[in-house]
């Protein structure tokens, strides 16, 4: 499988990504290379195997769905780039 | 009397209990020698004033004859823990100006056994890299020179290169490092120093910035075997506050640390000898192979026979996480924000121009391997490989006690080299990487030098939650290699 222009601008975008036109060729060799290397998987016969997605051998613990911290607004936007009172502030979204 | 710098964490820490020294004293000389090895770039944020009074106040509990596990010693912090109104960066251009509103579980941890922080150290943006060389604050430098080519400045390894750099060049007493796929441990023997990735679940993850998030574990990067053993004992720890952190408990790790590995078995896996590795490495593994049958342990042929497929298997599970972990970073919260001409553009303005090239790419990578269509083919499929080298592993691990390889499949190389192709960069995990997807502790020590007269490390590994082992087996190869070189630059100092 191999990645064409088109395709890596559309993962770009997928991605919030903004890859400038000059940016995209150099990148679509990069990215072919790195998927060249990894679909030696295809060789693996994992036939019945299951996925491993977590090695820490506990389920994950539960508790009360409850609120167990919170209240201080100031602290959670005080690295905003922008904000208006305790609230983050974006670019208009709804005209 | 030896010198301040001659005394690694565990002696420092007796010498102040003594109260031969002050850590107001030896936290002043650290201080001054980060100034004196500027050129080293292992610092991201140095924290004079902060340090200078973690350590007034070490001195007075000390002078109570008080004073924790740490107490008034001097450490640095890998740029990738979140630390209370501190900037931290990640190394990347996206965090700028971050500075967080609460503290890692792991520095809180050091803070309370009395620990004292000097600075925040260089790395590879978000931890993705070999060589510390992909750092919006420049590359770092490893203290060693090649004795033929002294003027080449040569890489610490990566990601917790400045770490890596500041313990090796004296600019820090011990670091913290964060492995994902060989992070602590490549550095470690690119420096000379010693690297312990703990198992997984043992470090608290909460307050580190995520890479991949079923990798990432936190450990301690020192001087000596015991200086390690002493510094994850500060560092671990159960945290309700991650869900994968370890309920086990951890046990002395000193204990057994002097116990030998007389009537050990040790496993010497035959796919780690992989096509053009320079001989000088399967020569220094020989020596460590010898060190421990002399030392009594019976040396056992093992097969993991899914290795070579542990470097692929990572290249897409480690993205996928990435991709998904990084999904936060978008200019509203915190960091960089690069205006558009609406929220959208906003978004991906921030991250075209916050993230750096590496980053980019593997983003893309994890996307795509997640997306609709290629979840199963790509992103599935290494799971379940993922599956078959824990397999291995647990298989090898019913035989044996603990596995001697190779560290990394060379010594330190060149700044700015095996950067034209990024799957170049990524082979100089091959030998950390499987360990690191099985959840494994493994720790890399320090063996002897190459041809190029630059340190070469071997590493341990061992069973889930088997530190204890894999320090004993590990403080059995220090002895034996005896290494005691140390860069040209600490000459006089």
């Amino acid at each position: 499988m191999s990645l064409d222009k088109a395709t890596v601008a559309s993962i770009a975008a997928l991605a919030r990504l903004r890859v400038p036109e000059e940016r995209l060729e150099p990148m679509v060799a990069d990215l072919n290379t790195i998927l060249g290397f990894v679909e030696q998987l295809d060789e693996v016969d994992t036939t019945g195997v299951e996925p491993l997605a977590s090695v820490t051998g506990h389920a994950l613990p539960q508790r009360d769905d409850a609120v167990t911290d919170g209240g201080y607004p100031e602290r959670v936007t005080a690295n905003a780039p922008d904000r208006v009172n305790d609230f983050y502030a974006v670019p208009k979204v709804v005209e | 009397m030896p010198g301040l710098f001659d005394l690694d964490l565990v002696a420092a820490r007796d010498a102040l209990r003594a109260r031969e020294i002050t850590s107001t004293e030896l936290t002043a000389a650290y201080l001054a020698r980060i100034e004196a090895t500027a050129g080293l770039n292992a610092y991201i944020t140095v924290t004079a004033d902060r340090a200078m009074a973690m350590a007034a106040a070490s001195d007075a509990r000390l002078a109570k004859g008080e004073g924790a596990a740490l107490e008034g010693l001097p450490v640095a912090i890998k740029d990738l823990f979140c630390t209370e109104g501190v900037l931290t960066t990640a190394a990347s251009r996206i965090l700028d100006g971050f500075k967080p509103t609460y503290e890692s579980t792991v520095t809180a941890n050091l803070w309370r056994a009395g620990a004292v922080m000097l600075g925040k150290t260089n790395m590879d943006e978000f931890a993705m890299g070999s060589s510390s060389g992909t750092s919006y604050y420049g590359p770092a430098v490893n203290p060693w020179r090649g004795a033929q080519d002294a003027g080449t400045p040569l890489v610490p390894g990566g990601s917790s290169g400045g770490s890596a750099a500041a313990v090796a060049g004296w600019a820090a007493l011990a670091a913290t490092g964060t492995d994902t796929g060989g992070s602590i441990r490549q550095p470690a023997s690119f420096t000379g120093i010693v690297g312990l990735k703990p198992s997984y679940g043992r470090c608290s993850r909460w307050g580190i910035v995520a890479f991949a998030s079923s990798l990432d574990q936190a450990g301690p990067m020192t001087r000596t075997v015991r200086d390690a053993a002493v510094m994850l004992s500060a560092m671990a720890g159960h945290d309700p506050k991650d869900s994968t952190s370890a309920a086990e408990a951890l046990p002395d790790l000193e204990a057994s640390l002097e116990a030998g590995v007389k009537g050990l078995r040790i496993g010497v896996p035959a796919e780690y000898r992989v096509d053009g590795m320079p001989s000088e490495i399967e020569e220094i593994w020989a020596r460590g192979i010898a060190w421990l049958r002399d030392a009594g342990a019976e040396i056992v042929d093992i097969s993991l026979p899914h290795t070579r497929y542990a470097l692929p298997t990572y290249y897409i599970v480690a993205p996928a996480e990435a991709s998904s972990n990084l999904a936060r970073y978008d200019g509203v919260r915190y960091g960089l924000r690069v205006e558009g001409e609406n929220l959208s553009a906003m978004y991906a303005n921030t991250r075209g121009a916050g993230f750096g090239a590496e980053v980019q790419r593997r983003v893309l990578i994890g996307t795509y391997v997640l997306s609709a269509g290629y979840y199963d083919a790509y992103y599935r499929k290494a799971q379940r490989v993922r599956a078959l080298i824990r397999r291995d592993f647990d298989e090898a691990f019913g035989r044996v006690d603990a596995i001697l390889a190779p560290t990394a499949p060379s010594d330190a190389f060149a700044v700015g080299a095996n950067e034209d192709d990024p799957v170049k960069m990524y082979l100089n995990d091959v030998f950390t990487v499987p360990a690191s997807l099985a959840g494994l502790p493994g720790m890399s020590v320090p063996a002897g030098l190459s041809a190029r007269g630059l340190p070469l490390g071997l590493q341990v590994l061992g069973r889930m939650f088997d530190e204890p082992m894999v320090l004993r087996v590990g403080r059995a190869i220090e002895k034996a290699a005896a290494f005691t070189a140390r860069p040209a630059m600490l000459e006089g100092v």
